[in-house]
């Protein structure tokens, strides 16, 4: 390939179209499912229930300290199927770029995909690409979707948590949202993105045999999102202690100087788990074992029954609740629209 | 309507230097400061530092608050 | 973190919590009139912690949430009607309803609208599109005022020729008189915002001693300040005392900061403005001087007087909550109808308003049943 730049032709299906997908997708991902470049990929079905998950990558900007879009990708689309209790095997990628993209800039995420993919022991089989016009897209989007297969016997849904249960964190929380804020301008702090695949964590943390009830990524909206995601889904209340909770000092100096609340940031690489109350160090153990669970912790617990909050005109639901380091204990609610730079 | 907080300047250029906050530095701008030097703490508000710490008036509050905190059990 | 992590200790809390239940023997009302203090006071449980015979106000101290209708209908306005233009403003803004739109609708519409942390990003805008006007729309109060007196001098300095500003700024002593005066609303005393007062000085505060007999201390916002605070200002009012005190000294001195002061002087000058919930205030805003009209975008287009509205949508008690008279839990939108997701008013969508503080903090009777202390 010749060009600079990627251009309209590029997405047109044509000769430009075909030297793409040979020159960089097809070299950086090759296999043999992928290869005969049909407009399917075609393989035995595994043994076991299906697990499939969608996602799209929009993040500005495209490359930022600990990773790049490509390899949030691979990882987040991983990561989908992995708190499932799915082992993770295919996966399709679409992109859509915009006019006059860099080609190093597509080849440099095209090999983190790669990389990220190799690493996971996922194979990317089945694409697409389109090319819009310049200003009508933001530099890059990629739409993935992830096939897994979950064994036989695990079986993780919020619908299983019960009072008394545990709720672990695998680490420190807001670094990849922090590392994206330092991106796009502004200020300093030694933390890249957290972003990567959590499957074999996943793997440690099942093959404790212990009373895994239900896991999940906290991405957009941070731990406070996810932990009001399990309140609802499980009727249940549950009650954190903000001290328990792994913040880096960094990510805490950060959000006081620019008026956010590390709950709602986001994370690439952690993982939220509900356990029985006494599986819970058992798991702790496994999860300090792996190197992305270092970090994890205890953080709080499942309540009895369901707690109604507000006055009198609120609607009776579970909450989320949160003992400061203060003392006090407040509600945490799930984050709704932006976090938003505080100055006042 | 104050977000202010405290930090530790830790390089001068000018009219502007690098405050560090637990470890999260950011660029501010000292206009509004008679003068600073490196190790002062100042509070820092939508880019500017507005006003320099006193340390040793912090110190003697943060003494005042631990004095209060044997009498709480 | 050095300065912030002393002053979140809860030890000398709990003791101090005692301490203002035992020396307040009367009942008071006192009012804090920053939206900081709101914030912390709802974030760290301070409300449910003081006596009885106490009660916790909050007054107009959140500079969007006052900021008139009317006005917000004039830059929501400008911002459709000049495409061409680049609108800077800090991120609360963005969400405001106004009558007929908010600026959060119009940047989807296209209008280029950008959220900034610092009024010196937007010469960083202006210098990077020399061609583009750039407006900033300031708002806040003394604290913000400096940062963005000194932003318009530089860019004098600069000799920017597409950059100017709206200036929405408003002054917190008019305003205090202004609540006083009216005799609508009983304060007994003052919780003075402290970094408002680092820049002004704790002598502007004097005319409600001498003038009202009121007391007044200046706080900081760390919980261990904002308590502490409380506590002084209980002492006054049971010792019958009426002075002007200092309980964030780390920061804030009589004076003030005179350097600060004085840029304000120099761009700015005061101005009668329009306050939602409470109507004209004299001399309480910020208009800019003659000298600097060149980055007065009232100066350099036809902004409009802004379609005059009533200041609150139907239902919505944003003014009455703005004067104390009324609580969050009292307006009957509160929580039905009006969330963060869906503000009907700019108490609830600027981070700094009391609706949103008690909402997101405050969740009423089983927590203050102690059932999770």
């Amino acid at each position: 390939m010749n060009e600079e730049r990627i251009l309209l032709a590029h997405g047109s299906g044509g000769k430009l179209s075909h030297d793409l997908i040979e020159n960089i997708f097809l070299k950086a991902f090759y296999n043999p499912i992928l290869s005969p470049l049909s407009d399917q990929a075609v393989f035995a079905s595994p043994a076991g229930r299906l697990a499939m998950t969608t996602d799209s990558y929009v993040v500005n900007p495209i490359f930022f300290p600990g990773g790049d879009i490509g390899k949030l990708a691979v990882c987040g689309t991983v990561n989908d199927l992995a708190v499932g209790g799915a082992m993770p095997l295919y996966m399709s990628v679409s992109f859509i770029i915009e006019e006059g993209m860099p080609v190093e800039d597509l080849k440099k995420i095209v090999r983190s995909m790669a990389d990220a993919a190799k690493s996971c022991g996922v194979t990317i089989v089945t694409g697409d690409t389109k090319v819009v016009e310049k200003g009508k897209g933001d530099n890059i989007f990629i739409n993935t979707t992830g096939v897994g297969v979950v064994k036989d016997g695990i079986n993780l849904s919020p619908s299983f948590i019960r009072p008394g249960d545990a709720v672990i964190v695998s680490g420190t929380i807001g670094d990849h949202g922090m590392a994206i804020l330092k991106e796009r301008g502004g200020f300093d702090i030694p933390v890249v993105s957290d972003c990567a695949p959590l499957h074999e964590l996943v793997r440690d943390i099942l093959s404790t045999d212990a009373g895994i009830r239900a896991m999940r990524d906290p991405t957009r909206g941070g731990l406070a999102t996810i932990l009001n995601e399990f309140a609802d889904s499980s009727g249940h209340a549950i009650l954190i202690e903000e001290e328990k909770i792994p913040v880096k000092e960094a990510v805490k100096g950060a959000c006081e100087l620019l008026g956010f609340d590390p709950l709602y940031l986001a994370n690439e690489g952690k993982i939220v788990v509900v356990t029985s109350k006494d599986s819970s160090e058992r798991v702790l153990d496994a999860m300090r074992k792996n190197p992305l669970g270092n970090n994890a912790a205890i953080i709080g617990s499942i309540l009895e029954g369901s707690v109604t909050g507000g006055g009198v005109n609120s609607p009776a639901r579970p909450r989320v609740l949160l003992t400061t380091a203060f003392g006090n204990t407040r509600v945490v609610e799930k984050l709704t629209g932006e976090q938003l730079p505080r100055i006042c | 309507m104050c977000l202010g907080i405290p930090g530790r300047v830790v390089e001068i250029k000018g009219e502007n230097a690098k405050v560090d906050v637990g470890g999260a530095e950011r660029k501010v701008s000292l206009s509004l400061l008679e003068d600073a030097s490196v190790g002062d703490y100042v509070i820092v508000h939508a880019g500017f530092a507005i006003q320099k710490v006193n340390e040793k008036e912090a110190l003697q509050a943060i003494k005042l608050f631990d004095g209060f905190a044997g009498k709480g059990k | 973190m050095k300065y912030i992590d002393e002053f979140r200790k809860k030890e000398p809390a709990r003791a101090l919590f005692k301490e203002i239940e035992a020396i307040s023997k009367k009942e008071a009302t006192i009012m804090e009139i920053c939206g900081t203090h709101t914030h912390s006071i709802s974030k760290y449980g301070i409300r449910g912690n003081m006596p009885k015979n106490l009660k916790l106000i909050s007054g107009p101290g959140c500079p969007v949430c006052v900021t008139s209708q009317s006005d917000i209908n004039r830059i929501v306005e400008f911002s459709r009607r000049e495409k061409a233009a680049i609108i800077a403003t800090f991120g609360d803004m963005l969400m405001v309803p106004g009558s007929f739109s908010s600026l959060e609708k119009e940047r989807a519409r296209g209008a280029d609208i950008r959220v900034v942390y610092s009024a010196l990003d937007t010469i960083t805008i202006a210098k990077e599109n020399p061609r583009k006007e750039v407006v900033f729309y300031a708002v806040g109060f003394e604290t913000t005022a400096p940062t963005v007196a000194a932003t318009v001098v530089a860019a004098k300095k600069m000799n920017l020729k597409n950059f100017s500003i709206v200036s929405l700024h408003k002054l917190t002593p008019p305003a205090m008189r202004a609540l006083v005066a009216s005799g609508n609303i009983n304060i007994d005393g003052f919780i003075a915002p402290g970094h408002v007062t680092s820049i002004i000085g704790a002598k502007s505060y004097s005319f409600l001693s001498n003038e009202y007999n009121l007391p007044c201390v200046v706080a900081g916002f760390e919980p261990l300040d904002c308590i502490y605070g409380i506590y002084m200002l209980v002492r006054q009012i049971n010792e019958g005392r009426h002075d002007i005190e200092i309980e964030y000294k780390r920061v804030v001195t009589w004076e003030g900061n005179k350097k600060a002061q004085a840029v304000v002087n120099e761009v700015f000058e005061a101005a009668d403005a329009g306050w939602r919930g409470i109507g004209n205030i004299p001399g309480s805003g910020l208009r800019v001087r003659e000298g600097f009209s060149d980055f007065d975008c009232e100066k350099r287009f036809d902004m409009g007087k802004g379609e005059s509205a009533e200041d609150d949508l139907k239902g919505c008690a944003c003014g009455m909550v703005l004067k104390g008279l009324v609580a969050p839990p009292d307006c009957v939108l509160f929580r039905t109808v009006c969330r963060p997701e869906s503000p009907k008013g700019p108490c609830m969508v600027s981070s700094e308003g009391t609706c949103a503080a008690y909402y997101k903090y405050e969740a009423g009777d089983f927590l203050r049943s102690g059932a999770y202390e």
